[in-house]
């Protein structure tokens, strides 16, 4: 039984004099910087040190809102060393609203309860914006105080003094919804995952990661930064937003220091094959790669193939393509491909899947369809697909996904309501539907009503609820829904509203007003927005919006008007 | 000169990022700071303007502070063709 303090102190004494750094940051129009074991201990000690001078006690939860760099690393790890219970926060972004951005961080508050919030001085007064008095944060900590010239001394450290079945770390998604439900993982779990994980992986010393994920989601986070500094295999990361901007990036990032595996969305292979210019990988060399590992959105075999046809001259193997299914409550990783060969691919009638919701082979040359497997479960998971009423499927039928593990999580924190719905009978209930063939997992829909934005997971009710916010349309007479974009390899967010004019005019100008107000205060940047006249929208016998069927409505007028 | 690379640019943004053909941007219209222009939209613009207009814009330039109207996109295009 072991906790992450005590894995950090082990790969800190064999690693005194390394040649190789645990960390490599990168960043837009400067040089590198290497952190090694030590330096990230030194670094993550003086955090610990201005923890116990704020008085957060181990068990305490701390929040980081601080971007891509040296600080948000040491904080991560300096908050485990002294016991206390990190979760990371995205930063304030250009286009959302600050006061979006502190009401969302006024929920997390209230929910999570954290003892602490560490952020930038200059962020300091926003931060301090979205608090109340006498809630649970005693100090706003920002990183211009943190204590200097602290020794580096174990036994002082309260963080190992933790057990390893208590909560290490919490996992939040965006939004409204997301930010209630924080996912809370001891540090007994992680290591299950990290054990089976790397086993899938055969992931060894001589393998080098390299990430531009965000840290506040789960494939960041584990497999783009705890696993590689815990498992003592160098990570090379940059921040998502150089990478947006320069997705060439990553490609001479794996060039210049031979990475071996990196995870990435779907939408990922397409932008990068789409977007990245020959003038900018001269000379690259992708041969390195051992695995590209597809994730967090339903993965496409075409966007594999454009990716691979767009890089294989710069020595990219197609066998290095895999896939894997995976969710903060189990971790990360539930399946992965097996490495060295391409993932499985099932061929199925296309009409039987969309209709009759079955897995058939395709005959007589009707359509079909290509479905490719998220690959097998790792040795610690259990995987079965069940019926609405919890009973388990035969191969090849399609129903909700469920899965046992040895690292799942410990419970939503403060949520024991969620906690206690996840289950049925000791299985956790994912939400996604799917089907087992040969023991491969397919992943075939959703079971909740999530949308997948480029790997972000949003909730259309968050959605409509700020649809209502806007002058002109009424509560109750707004949906989103999620619409597949082939060129962009994901889903793009639809929004129908329903107004009480057919004027054009005004129903454009709503139209705007919708599209400015969902982008400044969601996760996503709004594009497709259809303003309808009255009795547009569909409504169940409820009263409650039917998604679906206004979807079908939707795209039943699109396919009209082409 | 400066109409027509405005307008060409404008029926883009209308069209592909937007998705609304018949929307009209005004040449004063913030695009990025207003959100009406994402990130990742961002970069088709930029590949857009340089196939088009056969000019470089570099991945340090795609904010706000560099271009956020149609009027300073365009006169940055002008430049460049120079």
């Amino acid at each position: 039984m072991t906790t992450f303090p005590d894995r950090l102190k082990t790969l800190h004494a064999s690693r005194r004099t390394p040649d190789r750094a645990a960390v490599y940051l990168q960043f837009s129009g400067i040089e590198d910087l290497p952190i090694t074991y030590d330096q990230l201990l030194r670094g993550a000690n003086a955090y610990a040190s201005t923890l116990v001078r704020e008085g957060i006690k181990p068990g305490e939860v701390v929040i980081l809102i601080l971007q891509h760099g040296e600080d948000l690393v040491y904080a991560f790890w300096g908050a485990i060393l002294h016991g206390a219970i990190p979760s990371i926060m995205p930063f304030l972004t250009e286009k959302l609203s600050p006061e979006r951005y502190r009401a969302d961080l006024s929920a997390l508050v209230s929910v999570t309860k954290p003892a602490a919030i560490i952020t930038y001085p200059e962020f300091a007064g926003e931060v301090r914006a979205a608090l109340q008095d006498g809630d649970s944060v005693g100090s706003v900590i920002v990183t211009d105080q943190i204590e200097q010239q602290t020794n580096l001394d174990f036994n002082a450290l309260a963080g190992f003094s933790r057990n390893a079945e208590d909560i290490v770390l919490l996992q939040h998604s965006s939004g409204t919804t997301g930010l209630q439900k924080g996912v809370a993982l001891s540090h007994q779990a992680v290591f299950n995952q990290l054990n089976a994980y790397g086993q899938s992986l055969s992931l060894d010393e001589n393998d080098v990661i390299v990430s531009w994920l965000p840290l506040y989601h789960d494939m960041g986070l584990i497999a783009g930064f705890i696993m590689p500094v815990l498992s003592g295999v160098p990570l090379v990361l940059m921040s998502p937003f150089d990478w947006v901007r320069a997705p060439y990036r990553l490609m001479q990032s794996v060039s210049k220091y031979h990475g071996t595996l990196m995870w990435l969305p779907n939408f990922a292979y397409n932008f990068s094959a789409q977007k990245i210019r020959d003038r900018h990988i001269e000379g690259v060399d992708l041969s390195s790669l051992r695995a590209i590992i597809n994730c967090s959105e339903p993965v496409r075999w075409e966007s594999h193939l454009a990716f691979y046809e767009r890089f294989k001259s710069y020595g990219l193997k197609l066998e290095s393509l895999q896939t894997s299914y995976a969710m903060a409550e189990n971790v990360f990783s539930v399946t992965q491909s097996p490495l060295g060969s391409v993932p499985v691919a099932d061929e199925i009638d296309r009409e039987a899947f969309m209709v009759e919701r079955v897995v058939k082979s395709p005959f007589d040359g009707r359509p079909s369809m290509r479905m490719m497997s998220s690959g097998r479960p790792l040795a610690n998971v259990k995987v079965k697909i069940v019926n609405e009423q919890g009973q388990g499927l035969p191969e090849r039928a399609i129903g909700e996904i469920a899965l046992q593990s040895d690292c799942m999580l410990n419970g939503y924190y403060n949520r024991p309501d969620l906690s206690e719905k996840a289950f049925l009978d000791g299985w956790y209930l994912t939400g996604d539907y799917g089907y087992i063939s040969n023991g491969e997992v397919f992943v075939s829909g959703r079971k909740k009503d999530m949308i997948i934005v480029g790997g972000k997971n949003v909730y259309p009710q968050d959605l409509e609820m700020l649809t209502y916010e806007v002058p002109g349309v009424h509560a109750g007479r707004s949906v989103a829904f999620g619409m597949f974009d082939e060129t962009q390899g994901t889903e793009e967010v639809v929004i129908l509203a329903e107004v009480d004019s057919e004027d054009a005019d005004e129903q454009q100008k709503v139209a705007d007003a919708i599209r400015l107000h969902v982008t400044k205060n969601s996760a996503i940047a709004l594009r497709y927005v259809k303003v309808v006249g009255p009795k547009w929208i569909l409504k169940t016998s409820s009263g409650k919006t039917a998604r679906s069927a206004n979807k079908e409505k939707f795209l039943k007028e699109l396919e009209v008007s082409k | 000169m400066t109409d027509t690379i405005i307008s060409n640019i404008e029926s883009y943004i209308a069209a592909q990022i937007l998705k609304q053909p018949n929307r009209r941007i005004a040449s004063d219209e913030s695009l990025i700071s207003s959100g009406l222009i994402d990130s990742f939209s961002l970069m088709d613009l930029a590949l857009f303007v340089e196939d088009t207009f056969g000019v470089r814009i570099e991945d340090t330039e795609l904010n706000a502070n560099t271009f956020d109207t149609l009027t300073q996109l365009a006169s940055l295009v002008e430049s460049r063709r120079k």
